[in-house]
């Protein structure tokens, strides 16, 4: 079954096709630590996304001559899973995912203090196992936790979302099909500590003002995300203190 | 001077932890004036220095440090030793044999291939690999003994307090416990139940180490577990 154009992406309500606000997010789940033998890893769930990320590193540059004499050689995979979209992909890495890889990468390293570790790499895994549109922004998402999950040191955490315009209206976090349908996609990452865009790309038309408009909704949705993100990482480690403390009161 | 947040508070990189004069510790970096965490892990300060105690991170060698490594290569000049960190040590050959002899020593008769070795760190800089020393009282080849991994950055806790937390475990399991800095740990015991019992609290104390209160219990989870191994034998 292959999805066809619904007539209108936005109701006589104002609701999305999801039913959703125009700013509102789609339902979000966090999780880091989940998988044992990588040395940082994350779970992110964003509507029907499911996104896995492991973090190797720093390790041992291999081969010897992609190693910096300077700092760490951040390397990043973005895979979509061959059972992730309707129909099947085909799992070699396609043109797409080689791209994000690329401008994944180049969203986290302002983040990563790498000097810390010359002659060393860091490998970001990303792997798409169900996805509904903005698995850039939540690959990033999970990248920059499972990063700080893995004791890699970083100025700041990175967060991302989108936002764009669908049916001459501009709303947050589209999904697949406000994606294929809409007149706009603008996806950006951020530092939220110092409000500093580490990725920004935009696919479609929007005016000068719309693209203001756009942007600072993005980065609303985004300090959202991040307040998500801090839980997550401090939540492992509060449940391990918990357990203790109800334990003591037996 | 001011703090934005408390003491043993747990932060995540990129938080704000303190503005104004105050010395940076480990991991920690400062931008306009003000003081940021740049790892997962416990805030804590001195006086004047703002200190963050990471959860994990990878072991960065340091001079003097005791590791215990795995002889990974045996080559003509001297043998390669992975002590799990990003950074491969070098155990030189002029460690065992004198220079100016020329009878040349068939290496793997001295040390093999997955071989474990207590060692020193002698030198380190993150341009070239850590150079190990084995030519020490107590360092060399090890022979028998279990072998548990932590974090390296557990290893502060699992010593404690001016060796608190290790000599309470040496005292209460009764096993010999070598510690190596990069987070890998020797014990060896009189029997298999001691070192079990050294094994499990080695991990409850890696597992819990930004809880407060942990030498007590680990004390106290040993003297359960020798209560039972008793009840066990006599019911």
């Amino acid at each position: 079954m292959s999805i066809t154009k619904p007539d209108r992406l936005i109701d006589e309500n104002g609701l999305r096709i999801d039913g959703r606000k125009p700013s509102e997010l789609r339902p979000l789940k966090l999780e880091v630590g989940i998988l044992d033998k990588a040395d940082g890893s994350a779970y992110v769930e964003q509507g029907k996304n499911k996104i896995l990320v492991a973090v190797y590193g720093p390790r041992e540059a291999h081969p010897r001559h992609i190693g910096l004499s300077d700092r760490a050689t951040l390397r990043c995979r973005y895979h979509m899973a061959p059972f992730s979209t309707e129909e099947r992909r085909s799992p070699a890495p396609s043109r797409r995912d080689i791209e994000l890889s690329k401008v994944i990468r180049e969203a986290l390293e302002p983040a990563v203090i790498s000097e810390m570790y010359p002659r060393t790499t860091i490998d970001v895994f990303i792997e798409v196992l169900q996805s509904d549109g903005g698995t850039r922004c939540a690959g990033i998402t999970g990248a920059s936790l499972a990063l700080a999950d893995a004791g890699i040191p970083m100025r700041d955490l990175v967060v991302a979302c989108a936002a764009g315009k669908v049916d001459g209206k501009i709303v947050v976090d589209l999904c697949d099909l406000e994606d294929k349908y809409g007149e706009a996609d603008l996806p950006i990452a951020l530092m939220p500590v110092f409000n500093a865009l580490t990725l920004i790309q935009m696919d479609g038309l929007l005016t000068l003002n719309e693209f203001y408009e756009a942007l600072n909704m993005a980065k609303e949705a985004c300090k959202i995300i991040y307040e998500k993100q801090k839980q997550a990482l401090k939540n492992k480690y509060y449940q391990i203190k918990e357990l203790i403390e109800t334990e003591g009161e037996k | 001077m001011t703090l934005f947040i408390e003491k043993r508070s747990i932060v995540v990189p990129g938080e704000v932890l303190a503005e104004g004069k105050y010395l940076l510790g480990p991991n920690t970096y400062a931008k306009n004036g003000k003081i940021y965490a740049s790892k997962l892990g416990l805030f804590d300060f001195t006086q004047d220095k703002i200190i963050v105690v990471p959860f994990k991170g990878a072991y960065i060698p340091n001079i003097n440090d005791q590791v215990i490594g795995k002889i990974v290569e045996v080559g003509l000049f001297g043998w390669t030793v992975d002590i799990a960190s990003p950074y491969e040590a070098l155990l030189p050959a002029s460690e065992v044999q004198d220079k100016r002899s020329k009878i040349k020593v068939d290496l793997t008769k001295i040390l093999d291939l997955g071989d474990l070795i207590l060692a020193k760190v002698v030198a380190f800089d993150r341009t070239r690999d850590p150079l190990l020393t084995i030519r020490e009282e107590g360092l060399g080849r090890i022979t028998s003994g279990r072998i548990v991994e932590i974090p390296p950055t557990k290893i502060p806790r699992l010593i404690g307090k001016k060796g608190s937390m290790i000599n309470m475990l040496k005292k209460e399991t009764e096993c010999e416990i070598y510690v190596g800095q990069n987070g890998v740990v020797l014990i060896s015991g009189k029997n298999v139940f001691n070192e079990n019992l050294a094994v499990e609290a080695i991990n409850k104390i890696a597992m819990e180490a930004h809880t407060q209160g942990l030498t007590d219990r680990i004390k106290e989870m040993i003297k359960k577990r020798r209560e039972q191994y008793v009840d066990n034998k006599t019911g």
